[in-house]
């Protein structure tokens, strides 16, 4: 059984604000039965203030997809609706002590309902842009969609790069044949039909001996030639400054330390630090290092830094 | 309140005859049954009388056709990867779509390797359709593989006659007997089944154990090569405590098949019955006149099955589900889908599996509590009104697809 946090327990056990809301006059309607998830919420929204007086849902899920349905209720009475809608997932999450990544869905699923009740309340039409798909990494809960999103939109061809893109993979290992049928997948249709390898061959464990391009334009292109001390520190601020919104996101951040020689010396903080993470995304840095700079770097955490005599 | 077990398709508590009879092979008897010296010739002794005991539980006619392995999974992969392996020229195996990830997931690699596969479907009742099975067997086909009895649902597949039938062709067959040794009565001499997997923990013996059927003169390749254990067929030092434990429990087997067939069938029924009389919208899935005499699998519409093993389990009953949240997945069990359960029933699906360990008084403090539990989640269901499901349950609530 899931490992759920004592609060998603209680909001299971005794949902609050369960059922129909009679003169309700916001309704969203999200989920999919075929994935096991579907909600009603339901609001009452004072006309003249715009104010959430009374929310209900009623929820076909399992345990999370409850006590989330219930949580989001709890969040937004009283709130007005622009303040509902800077209500995230993550809020919803945060509310119930954390979701297990396999259940993160429904938390999204509650921002949705949200997002869904206020624009039928607004008379206006809502759509979801959020598609889903079966999950391949569980340790940083990315699913099939997403890896294939970022696959496509920066041309990335290794397990590595997905990794420093989405975190999958960075944990156990265990999705790594996962990620690679969706690279292969993704490099069969860039090929076209001419290139597809025969049905006969095993899977390829993509890895080409090819350099990878740099990725992003803010990175820059490699640099061949020598470079100064100076313009070499700059350039490293570049791509730690290219990598730091990714880092943020997951409330982490990166700072240079030291430059000796040829190894780079950066502290990783927040919630970087000490993670699984940590040396995935130090080796995505050291390879963005490499192609910036154009000479083979060692990038370390600080900790690995020699103790001056 | 003491906590009331009805999962014994996911695994069994080991008998306490099974774990008195094991815990010497920890203490005095450690020995490698490979040794000249006594300390290895008892072990020796001990395993050879084990094997009688699973032959014994099988019907085998040799006790050499029993080769021990890990786990059922082991068992599995060994019997068909070894199929392939010894007729390279053939490239097909033929499966069903409701078997254990074991075989299907070794099935999809097989495939991805450049196999064929054919999987067998299932009607409504999770049955076969022996004409399109009859239609694929030929000489490209060097093995099939189908369950004995299925774990979600317990359904039995004809499994003697598909053996009869593949025999006829000069095929290969195997069946992933997990769920139902020591369930219902074996008797291999008799049957044209060439290998059989099995489970100890399926059978109040310990995890960790398993046990491949090899019948003599089939043509074999081991999956682990090393040393001469078990004939060569599967190297690796023998895991002699549980080994020991699983004989016992063979032995235990026998003797309880009869009560099997009669208590627990009738503890299941009477559970089954129960829920049924008390609750509307729920349904028993699979071959239900067909069936293990343990398994009960029911389908509570609209409502999902985490959800109720939660408040179950609040209640101290372990049960199943094959939610699409319990099997890991965006998708219901397979063998729901297989059998066209539609998605409204198919995520809040129960199974209850029973043995001889549960008792009268267990049943009735379930069938006492479940109409609650469901009608609770009900209560809160998007297709559910006051007292029964939305006019038109799939019409009255339409999602947006998320
Ligand atoms: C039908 C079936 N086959 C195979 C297995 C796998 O057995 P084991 O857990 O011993 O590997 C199981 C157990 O869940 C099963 O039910
Ligand atoms: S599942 Fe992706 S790293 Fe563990």
């Amino acid at each position: 059984m899931w490992e759920y946090s004592d609060k998603v327990r209680e909001h299971f056990f005794n949902p609050r604000n369960s059922g129909p809301l009679k003169d309700a006059n916001g309704i969203g309607d999200v989920g999919s039965i075929q994935c096991g998830d579907a909600l009603r919420l339901m609001l009452k929204v004072n006309g003249q203030t715009e104010v959430i007086e009374d929310a209900h849902f009623q929820t076909f899920g399992c345990g999370s997809a409850i006590a989330s349905s219930s949580a989001l209720t709890e969040i937004i009475k009283g709130m007005t609706l622009d303040q509902a809608l800077e209500v995230s997932n993550q809020n919803i999450a945060d509310y119930l002590d954390g979701l297990p990544p396999e259940k993160m869905h429904c938390s999204v699923m509650g921002r949705e309902a949200l997002q869904a009740a206020i624009a039928n309340y607004r008379g206006e039409e809502w759509s979801d842009d959020h598609e889903e798909g079966a999950l391949i990494c569980k340790c940083f809960a990315v699913d099939a969609v997403k890896i294939a999103d970022v696959v496509t939109a920066n041309h990335l061809n290794t397990v590595e790069e997905v990794t420093f893109y989405t975190k999958a993979g960075g944990g156990c290992t265990a999705c790594h044949e996962g990620i690679e049928e969706i690279l292969a997948g993704i490099k069969a249709e860039r090929a076209g039909p001419g290139e597809v390898s025969p049905p006969l061959v095993s899977p390829v464990p993509a890895a080409p001996a090819a350099p990878v391009s740099a990725p992003t334009a803010a990175v820059g292109t490699p640099t061949p030639s020598r470079l100064t001390l100076v313009q070499k520190i700059r350039k490293i601020e570049e791509v730690l400054e290219s990598v730091r919104p990714m880092l943020q996101r997951d409330h982490g951040d990166v700072e240079l330390a030291d430059v000796q020689g040829k190894t780079i010396y950066v502290t990783l903080k927040g919630a970087c630090s000490g993670c699984m993470m940590e040396v995935a995304t130090l080796g995505g840095i050291q390879q963005k290092m490499i192609e910036t700079l154009g000479e083979l770097v060692k990038v370390l955490p600080v900790s690995h830094m020699p103790v001056e005599a | 309140m003491e906590a009331i077990y009805l999962d014994n398709n996911a695994t069994t508590r080991c008998d306490p005859a099974v774990v008195e009879a094991m815990l010497p092979f920890f203490t005095e008897h450690f020995g490698n049954a490979s040794s000249i010296h006594a300390f290895g010739s008892q072990v020796g002794k001990a395993l050879k009388k084990a094997r009688g005991q699973v032959q014994a539980l099988l019907g085998a006619e040799h006790d050499s056709e029993i080769i021990f392995t890990s786990c059922g999974t082991e068992s599995d992969a060994t019997a068909i990867l070894s199929a392939l392996r010894a007729q390279p020229e053939r490239n097909t195996v033929i499966t069903t779509v409701v078997e254990h990830p074991a075989v299907l997931t070794l099935c999809d690699w097989l495939e991805k390797e450049g196999y064929v596969v054919h999987r067998l479907r299932v009607d409504r009742k999770g049955r076969l359709d022996m004409d399109e099975y009859r239609s694929l067997l030929n000489d490209r086909v060097a093995i099939v593989s189908a369950m004995w009895a299925n774990n979600e649902t317990g359904t039995l597949f004809p499994v003697l006659e598909m053996a009869a039938m593949a025999a006829a062709r000069g095929i290969m067959f195997h069946t992933d007997a997990v769920q139902a040794v020591g369930k219902i009565p074996i008797d291999l001499k008799n049957t044209k089944i060439d290998m059989l997997s099995l489970s100890g923990h399926k059978l109040h013996a310990p995890k960790g154990i398993g046990a491949l059927y090899l019948r003599r003169g089939c043509r074999f390749r081991p999956l682990l090569r090393g040393g001469h254990q078990e004939r060569g067929r599967r190297a690796g030092t023998e895991n002699s405590a549980s080994i020991v434990a699983l004989g016992k429990a063979c032995e235990l087997a026998s003797e309880h098949m009869d009560e099997e067939n009669t208590t627990v069938m009738g503890l299941r029924d009477r559970l089954e019955k129960g829920i049924l009389s008390r609750i509307g919208h729920c349904f028993p899935t699979g071959d239900v006149s067909n069936r293990l005499p343990n398994t009960s699998n029911i389908a509570f519409e609209y409502i999902e099955g985490e959800a109720i093993l939660l408040l179950l389990n609040r209640l101290g009953i372990a049960g199943s589900s094959g939610s699409a949240c319990t099997s890991g997945s965006l998708e219901p069990s397979h063998v729901m889908r297989a059998m066209g359960i539609p998605y409204t029933a198919a995520h809040g699906t129960i199974r209850f599996s029973l043995s001889r360990y549960n008792t009268d008084t267990e049943v009735d403090r379930v069938i006492e509590v479940v109409p609650g539990i469901i009608a609770q989640l009900r209560k809160l269901s998007p297709y559910w009104t006051d007292d029964g499901p939305a006019a038109n349950p799939e019409a009255a609530f339409t999602p947006t697809y998320a």
